[in-house]
């Protein structure tokens, strides 16, 4: 627990969570293409329960860095920091968590980031470009070093965090 | 810099000349106008048709008349330029001709220095181009007073206003990058709404405060009203001269975009200030009544918000339109230009904001424009844009130069001067720290030290500031000439010192650089998600943040806007398949460029592919075949699909020839048409080039095929029929040059006839190429066959039982179809049509494979073999975007022949068209296959060809066959 963000507490606690319902319940993530993923990352494997303090610390995740912090040397890596904020993007794509994005992982969200748009060979073409792009070390899947080398230039630091969690 | 002025005093001598004398023609017709000079009009030409109010029109526009300008001056070159009687040959039509002709002059002048500047490295390096034109400007300046003693040229408002200003908005608009724009949003307003009043002010406020505290001399009259005009006119960050200086100093998007930004949406601001405080001038301040004030404000808003809507409406307009030029591609860039054009004179005619409206307009339009018109006409639009803004920008500073050298605008005065330039500069580095220490709380990413010195010391001033001044009344404005001469030293000292010094400053201060990257597929993607994931995590929050209005903006615009505006072949694909298909081309484009012969080589190295490791892998092996297979190949159905690719197809095929060049007997076929380019011969040479190729790999296979694989491909081939000239040449090629073979001599000649004609067609259909439309259907089928590469052998062997299906191609061009744009059309006539010439084909090829005999049966093997590397040479080809370039040429013949075919005709003429293709190809089965082949090949023979590759590729080195690509992944 390095680093806990403190929002004010009450807009939390107003949002005790039960269950995936009750995520379900927000509307919005009904048509969000990866809004099932992002729900699952708020749970640990087999709990169908989160309570506020894993809840504060999986939304932590999007605080923006904090410069003053950061610099401090001895402190452990922020759950804000990009390597943290990357890390739960890449969790998202790696279902099976084997620390690789196969290319049916790929393929899956792709395909719900598409939804009917396009025919599944455009997919299979995208997918095979995007590894390949990144694949390093020719497993035909994306680890998560060659996942962070291939986002180097993209500033995560901005879009990977929100504003009201400031 | 030093030892590029002799140059430039050359051509400003010489150029100089050649204007003084457009000049003093120029000037007659306006004196002419105005006093009437009866000798001048006598002396000016009767022959020359229009009359002088025209010329006087015109002539406003560069030439400057002076009022006292001498007539004699003018009768002078009148005299000159005319004829006393009686029928000349030549005659001198100066008059006729001189307004373009002083345009054009002005405009090769600005051309040519920019070219003179650039062959200094070091002195671009190091000084701004603004700089350097402006000194030209300068220069000439001199020349021309000297010359005339009288300074003619000027900045004028009119023109500038109306022209040379939205040239570079309208650039600057449309090509906008809109997401890090709107991200950005709010700080740019507020630096442009809150910085502008607060410059304007404070600097207007606290001159009056030296004119009151006696520190600007008396001379420069005027009241409080008086100053805060000039403060708001010379308060603005000016976009000519931002975008000039920072885009050679690179710094990061962020900032570009911030600083940028602001300098077009102040415009809003400045307008209003500036008219609400002339007419304030008028009124004289003691009777401005509160009631002005509001209005004042009022007017604000209505300037901003109209022209905003202005834009947006054009905006909507122009994607709308763009809807339906599918037929009329020749002039899809011309609705771009005249309608985001429009949308500026629009808003300057309800005397609203008009540089908001045009980059609103630019920006809105964007998106859904270029998803609509083709690609050449995207490109087209890209370089009129920048050319125009390009020289519109050289002009504006070479006439700024110019304009400075002019004693009868200028009336000097120290104080003035100093202060103005401290207070600028003052107010602007405390106005951005101010502002931005507010901002700072709710930027995600603050902005730091080194970013509030760049902003500050980035607020240039310039053109917009220049017009304006000019603008004022000298009769209202009795200080005018002050003003003028205050502004040009402001803009000077800006867009010079500042320019100068922002480079070493921003490296000094380790200001971050942008990086010149590219994006990658991955990006892409990636940041996709990220928006998703950020909205998701708002809505779980519950909070309605940037980012979950953002999401609903997208939702609003997939489900209406963008189907309102989009063609429905576009809407249907998605973004992120759009995305992929440019980076597909661009890398296409980029190796090639490396040189023709990568194109051969086996291994295709994408430059956006981060290294490529082992092709021996297996894992590997399916992964990269289909990448060059489908990814590659991709890339040239792309380009020859999608939107008329000519373009790159152009460059890939010029890369191709000069790699591989194999001259050609040609045959000459004129083509003219006013509304379409023509291809030209390239077709023929690739096919030449296929040709060689493919001998060479004959003579390789010779030994390795089997009878049985011939058949199967020759009978896919021949299924294949439609697409390939391609095949054609291999056909015809083969039996030339190593065996005899019986069905394909016959081909031969028949063969020419229907290659002309489908040159023909393909040369009509170029631009039309893009159309190729409804391509559905095949792609559902292709699907399944795709899917299974491991069953690939299967199918392959399949394909010769079953009629030619959908192959590889038509999945790739289902892709590139994918909004139904491509090769429906192909697809369906391989499956019309390809019964009928196909049984022909077949038959005789099946029928010429058995009767050989065994001596014979290495040819056989070889052609069907041939035939069948032919088939996936050229879908690799046609695929990989000319990988293969021999393939390439083929592939783009079929290509185009279906499209020109399905275009022009549409389903009916595909259907006539069938019957002739048959009738001209019926002699040849090798024929019929490559068409076809063009279309299905793809997918079959990749898998297959890969197969047969392999084997092949032992027997014969892949580097030596520009399409041994197959072998060489393998």
């Amino acid at each position: 627990m390095p680093f806990m963000p403190e929002p004010d507490p009450d807009p939390w606690q107003l949002r005790r969570l039960n269950g995936p319902q009750d995520f379900g319940s927000v509307k919005e993530l009904a048509t969000n293409p990866i809004g099932d993923r992002i729900i699952g990352a708020f749970f640990s494997q087999g709990q169908e329960t989160v309570d506020f303090h894993s809840f504060v610390r999986i939304l932590a995740h999007f605080r923006p860095l904090d410069k003053n912090r950061a610099k401090r040397p001895d402190s452990p890596e922020p759950i804000n920091s990009r390597i943290s904020k990357l890390r739960f993007a890449f969790q998202l794509y790696d279902q099976d968590n084997d620390g690789k994005i196969s290319r049916d992982e790929l393929l899956q969200v792709l395909r719900t980031m598409l939804e009917m748009q396009v025919t599944e060979e455009q997919l299979e073409s995208i997918a095979d470009r995007t590894i390949q792009e990144a694949d390093l070390d020719g497993d035909n899947a994306i680890s998560f070093d060659e996942f962070r080398k291939s986002l180097e230039k993209v500033n995560i630091e901005h879009k990977m965090s929100s504003r009201f969690l400031h | 810099m030093l030892f590029v002025t002799p140059l430039l005093l050359v051509t400003a001598v010489g150029v100089a000349a050649a204007d003084l004398y457009g000049t003093e023609a120029s000037v007659r017709p306006e004196t002419a106008v105005s006093a009437a000079p009866p000798a001048t009009l006598s002396a000016s030409p009767a022959a020359s048709p229009y009359p002088p109010e025209e010329y006087a029109e015109a002539g406003i526009a560069l030439a400057r008349s002076a009022d006292a300008h001498d007539p004699v001056e003018t009768t002078d070159s009148g005299d000159a330029s005319h004829h006393g009687g009686g029928y000349k040959i030549v005659q001198w039509e100066w008059s006729y001709v001189q307004t373009p002709y002083i345009i054009a002059i002005w405009i090769l002048v600005a051309s040519v220095a920019k070219i003179l500047f650039h062959f200094s490295q070091r002195v671009t390096t190091v000084v701004p181009e603004s700089c350097l034109l402006i000194l030209l400007g300068l220069v000439l300046g001199g020349v021309v007073l000297i010359a005339s003693k009288k300074q003619l040229y000027q900045l004028e408002p009119g023109l500038f206003f109306l022209f040379l200003l939205p040239t570079i908005v309208g650039d600057a608009g449309y090509f906008m990058p809109s997401r890090l724009f709107f991200d950005n949003l709010g700080t740019i307003l507020v630096y442009a709404v809150v910085g502008t009043l607060w410059n304007a002010f404070c600097t207007g406020f606290s001159l009056y405060g030296m004119k009151l505290a006696g520190i600007i001399d008396e001379k420069v009259e005027g009241g409080m009203m008086e100053f805060l005009l000039f403060g708001a006119l010379i308060s603005a960050v000016d976009p000519v001269a931002v975008l000039a200086v920072f885009e050679e100093v690179h710094v990061n998007e962020t900032l570009f975009i911030i600083v940028f930004g602001e300098s077009l949406l102040n415009d809003a601001v400045t307008v209003v200030l500036y008219k609400v405080f002339i007419s304030f001038v008028e009124v004289g301040p003691g009777n401005v009544q509160t009631a002005d004030y509001f209005k004042g404000v009022a007017s604000f808003l209505i300037v901003n918000v109209g022209g905003t809507l202005v834009g947006l409406i054009f905006a909507v307009l122009l994607a709308f339109v763009t809807r339906f030029t599918k037929r009329v591609r020749i002039i899809e860039p011309l609705f771009i230009f005249l309608l985001v054009y429009l949308a500026y004179l629009t808003a300057e005619l309800f005397s609203l904001s008009a540089i908001l409206s045009m980059t609103f307009c630019g920006i809105g339009c964007n998106k859904y424009v270029e998803a609509n018109i083709s690609q050449k006409s995207r490109t087209t639009v890209k370089y009129t844009m920048k050319t125009l803004a390009s020289i519109a920008e050289t002009i504006i500073f070479i006439f700024l130069g110019i304009s400075a050298v002019d004693k009868s605008k200028w009336a000097w005065d120290t104080g003035l001067v100093s202060c103005t330039l401290i207070f600028i500069f003052v107010f602007r580095a405390l106005g951005v720290i101010g502002q931005t220490w507010v901002l700072n709380w709710f930027r995600l990413v603050p902005l730091d030290k080194l970013d509030q010195v760049v902003m500050s010391y980035g607020g240039l001033r310039g053109a917009v500031a220049f017009a304006l001044v000019v603008l004022l009344d000298g009769h209202k404005v009795k200080a005018k000439d002050y003003f003028v001469a205050t502004t040009i030293v402001v803009i000077f000292f800006t867009v010079m010192f500042q320019g100068l010094t922002i480079k070493p400053l921003v490296k000094w201060l380790k200001v971050p650089r942008s990086t010149n990257s590219k994006p990658t597929i991955n990006e892409e993607i990636h940041e996709r998600a990220f928006d998703h994931i950020l909205a998701a995590v708002e809505d779980i929050a519950g909070l309605n943040g940037y980012h979950h209005w953002r999401d609903k903006w997208e939702q609003f615009d997939k489900n209406y806007l963008s189907k309102l505006l989009m063609r429905k072949s576009v809407y249907h694909k998605g973004e992120l398949w759009e995305v992929y298909q440019k980076i597909n081309i661009r890398d296409a484009i980029s190796v090639i460029d490396q040189g023709g012969n990568v194109l051969s080589s086996a291994r295709l190295s994408l430059p956006s592919m981060a290294s490529r490791t082992s092709f021996s892998e297996v894992t590997n092996v399916t992964n990269y075949l289909r990448e060059n297979g489908s990814g590659v190949c991709l890339d040239l159905q792309v380009i020859d699909t999608v939107s008329g690719g000519k373009v790159e197809e152009e460059t890939e095929t010029h890369h191709l020839l000069t790699g591989n060049l194999y001259k050609p007997r040609r045959r000459y076929h004129a083509h003219y048409s006013r509304h379409f380019m023509t291809v030209g011969d390239k077709e023929r040479q690739d096919r030449e080039v296929f040709q060689r190729n493919m001998r060479s790999r004959l003579e390789s296979f010779k030994s390795t095929r089997h009878k049985a694989k011939g058949r199967h491909k020759k009978e896919r081939s021949q299924k294949k029929r439609k697409g390939s000239d391609a095949k054609e040449q291999e056909v015809n090629g083969k039996p030339r040059r190593n065996v005899s073979w019986q069905d394909t001599d016959p081909v031969t000649a028949p063969v020419d006839s229907p290659e002309e004609r489908s040159e023909e067609e393909a040369d009509k259909d170029e631009d039309v190429g893009i159309t190729f439309v409804a391509r559905k259907h095949e792609t559902l089928k292709e699907p399944l066959k795709e899917r299974p590469k491991s069953d690939m052998l299967e199918v392959y062997q399949s394909l010769a039982v079953i009629p030619p299906s959908p192959t590889c191609a038509e999945k790739h061009l289902p892709w590139k179809g994918g909004g139904g744009t491509l090769p429906v059309c192909v697809s369906m006539e391989t499956t019309k049509i390809i019964p009928i010439d196909l049984q022909q084909a077949w038959n005789q090829s099946i029928s010429s494979l058995e009767s050989l005999a065994s001596p014979p049966v290495q040819a056989e093997p070889q052609h069907p073999r041939v035939r069948a590397l032919s088939r996936a040479e050229a879908a690799r080809g046609g695929n990989s975007g000319g990988s293969d370039s021999g393939g390439s040429g083929p592939a783009q013949d079929p290509r185009f022949h279906f499209p020109n075919d399905e275009e022009n005709g549409q389903s009916l003429q595909q259907q006539e068209s069938q019957p002739l293709m048959s009738s001209m190809k019926p002699p040849a089965p090798p024929q019929v296959s490559s068409t076809q082949g063009m279309g299905r090949r793809p997918p079959t023979f990749n898998r297959n060809p890969c197969v047969y590759l392999r084997s092949l590729v032992s027997a014969s080195p892949p580097g030596s066959e520009p399409r041994s690509r197959g072998p060489t992944q393998l």
